[in-house]
């Protein structure tokens, strides 16, 4: 995902001298031929994320479209003030990029795991909170946030999805995209764990069940439209992100079907529901230890099918001339 | 309007804004009015009638705390009409305690958190420079604010950056929050540690408009580095019984105290 952000990012700088890229050095191997090629659009601000915060609001409320980039919790949380107050505060076109969503960095330790981030970053007036789930997805959000006035945060990690555009398949910040086709539960996805979605999906339709898959790149504004028609066409919703259940894109669209009376037939968030992490291992164990692998997340859904089809039978026992209508 | 009207100036609005809204800060204020009136009456390229002009000089007030200041100055130089100051501290207001841009003409940034107003000027003198443009950026601190290690984050890149657009004013009033700044955080070899990381330096007589003046005008020190003045001032100047005391960071002046206070200034 980083090679293709930067490689989108670099096409931009050539066209746009606005373009402004500053790293809290980090990127090795990674932004060297960006520096190379846009030598005056790019800067290394040394390990002081707050001074990258601040420097890049002031170079973008002078007209400058800026993305600032780190890895895991450091150009987000360890600045969460300047972007509180400096960037979103004055609506400055400051693009945060963070590599190491997730598990991305999972043997690193609990201080690489950017598990929180999401519902962290959601609750910033004005930001747009972004989690694409491949390569292009990457590529048309970072072309996107360009365009787009006020604060962004693209979240990207090390896995990403085995997707190809539709012929002709357009990209726009807050309208989700269908992967696959099901009316037997719809899965909400954000970030690359959506590969897993995808093997489950193939799992589930052994079984007979039909999954459709939302590709929710953009946390916020959320795709509410794509939601609801989700919920009035599909059995259940089922949300999937390498992240904290608390507040992120489960929240996300819990707060948004209930507040709405669009309410699932069945729900369920998939996400991590303990406390710090202090195992560590590869995304892929991670993912495995904390239930979000293809296999894990389709055991359970199998399960959340069958325990709502028990229910629907033990309501018409109860009301057998009663309407299904739940 | 010479400099001196201007201060007395800013002060009685000050004082009257935080005595009408029941707000903290006015020895904070004080401390930096002589400062802010050398600023804006002769050192500051700026328009109030175009007060978004990309030629203009910036001018980012750090310590947030004292925005009633920058209030009365703007108000002052035209930037918007002296009655929008009864609404400071108000119901309703934009003329918050600390400082916004929202609705307010002239200021350039928005502050009342510490330690973020000098990235964010360094971010517009680096953007400067790379434009080719001549303005310059001021940033006004204040002592207490330099323990926040991310105006040092800053302070090291502007220098490495080779920032001599970027000028920074430091409002050493010795007292911050609770106690003196000697005995709360000590900041002293305070002017070898600009220098160190590698600025320019003098200090001043915050309250000598001569000496502001005359060092204002020599801005920038030296080509290739960021320029720093250390003011030297007394928390609360001007008001006999507001100097130097840790109360008045929080008081404020109401009854027989305002009265005296107002007194005090109109007689200067």
């Amino acid at each position: 995902m980083r090679n293709a952000f930067i490689k989108k990012l670099s096409l931009l700088a050539e066209k746009d001298p606005r373009i402004f890229l500053i790293t809290g050095d980090l990127g090795f191997g990674v932004l060297e031929e960006f520096a190379r090629c846009s030598p005056r659009q790019y800067l290394n601000v040394g390990v002081a994320e707050q001074n990258m915060t601040g420097i890049a609001t002031g170079l973008a409320l002078e007209g400058r479209i800026v993305y600032t980039y780190s890895i895991g919790n450091f150009p987000t949380l360890r600045c969460l003030e300047q972007l509180r107050n400096d960037a979103c505060y004055h609506g400055a076109n400051v693009n945060v990029v963070s590599i190491g969503g997730g598990f991305s960095y999972g043997a690193l330790g609990f201080s690489h795991h950017a598990t929180e981030d999401l519902s962290i970053l959601r609750s910033l007036p004005g930001m747009t909170v972004m989690a694409p789930c491949d390569t292009w997805e990457v590529e048309e959000a970072t072309s996107a946030l360009s365009q787009k006035s006020g604060v962004g945060y693209l979240r990207l990690d090390k896995s990403s999805a085995p997707l190809k555009p539709k012929e002709g398949e357009v990209f726009h910040i807050g309208k989700s995209r269908c992967v696959r086709e099901g009316n037997d539960l719809t899965f909400v996805v954000a970030g690359g764990i959506l590969e897993e979605v995808l093997k489950a999906s193939e799992l589930l339709k052994a079984e007979g069940i039909e999954a459709r898959i939302l590709s929710m790149h953009t946390i916020k504004p959320l795709d509410t439209e794509a939601l609801f028609e989700a919920v009035r066409t599909s059995e259940g919703i089922v949300t999937v992100e390498e992240h904290t259940i608390e507040g992120g894109l489960g929240g996300a669209v819990a707060e948004s079907c209930l507040e709405a009376g669009v309410v699932p037939r069945f729900f369920y968030r998939f996400g991590l529901r303990q406390g710090f992490s202090s195992l560590i291992g590869s995304q892929a164990y991670m993912r495995r230890l904390y239930g979000l692998d293809a296999e894990a997340i389709a055991k359970r859904v199998k399960e959340l099918v069958s325990e709502r089809d028990a229910q629907k039978i033990h309501r018409l026992e109860r009301f057998p001339n009663a309407q299904e209508n739940f | 309007m010479t400099t001196e009207q201007l201060a007395k100036n800013i002060r009685c609005h000050a004082l009257r804004m935080t005595s009408r809204g029941q707000s903290s800060h006015i020895a904070s204020v004080f401390s930096m009015t002589d400062l802010l009136a050398v600023l804006y009456g002769e050192i500051l390229n700026v328009d109030p009638q175009l007060p978004s002009w990309d030629g203009r000089d910036r001018f980012i007030l750090s310590k947030g705390h004292a925005g009633a200041g920058i209030y009365a100055a703007l108000a002052e130089r035209g930037f918007f009409p002296k009655e929008r100051l009864e609404t400071h501290y108000q119901d309703g207001s934009n003329l918050c305690g600390h400082v916004t841009t929202k609705g307010i003409p002239g200021v350039d940034f928005s502050t009342g958190s510490l330690g973020h107003g000098l990235s964010v000027a360094t971010g517009m003198a680096y953007g400067a420079k790379l434009d080719g443009k001549t303005h310059r950026v001021f940033a006004l601190l204040s002592d207490g604010e330099c323990d926040e290690g991310s105006n040092w984050e800053a302070i090291l890149f502007a220098s490495h950056a080779k920032l001599d657009n970027l000028m920074v004013l430091v409002d050493y009033n010795k007292i911050q929050s609770l106690a003196s700044v000697a005995e709360t955080l000590a900041l002293e070899p305070f002017a070898q540690k600009w220098k160190s990381f590698g600025w320019s330096v003098h200090e001043i007589d915050g309250h000598d408009h001569h000496d502001i003046l005359t060092t204002c005008r020599r801005l920038p020190f030296e080509t290739n580095k960021p320029s720093c003045i250390i003011a030297h001032t007394v928390k609360g100047k001007g008001v006999s019984f507001m100097e130097n005391t840790v109360l008045w960071h929080y008081r404020s002046a109401q009854g027989e105290e305002y009265k005296k206070a107002l007194e005090e200034l109109e007689r200067t």
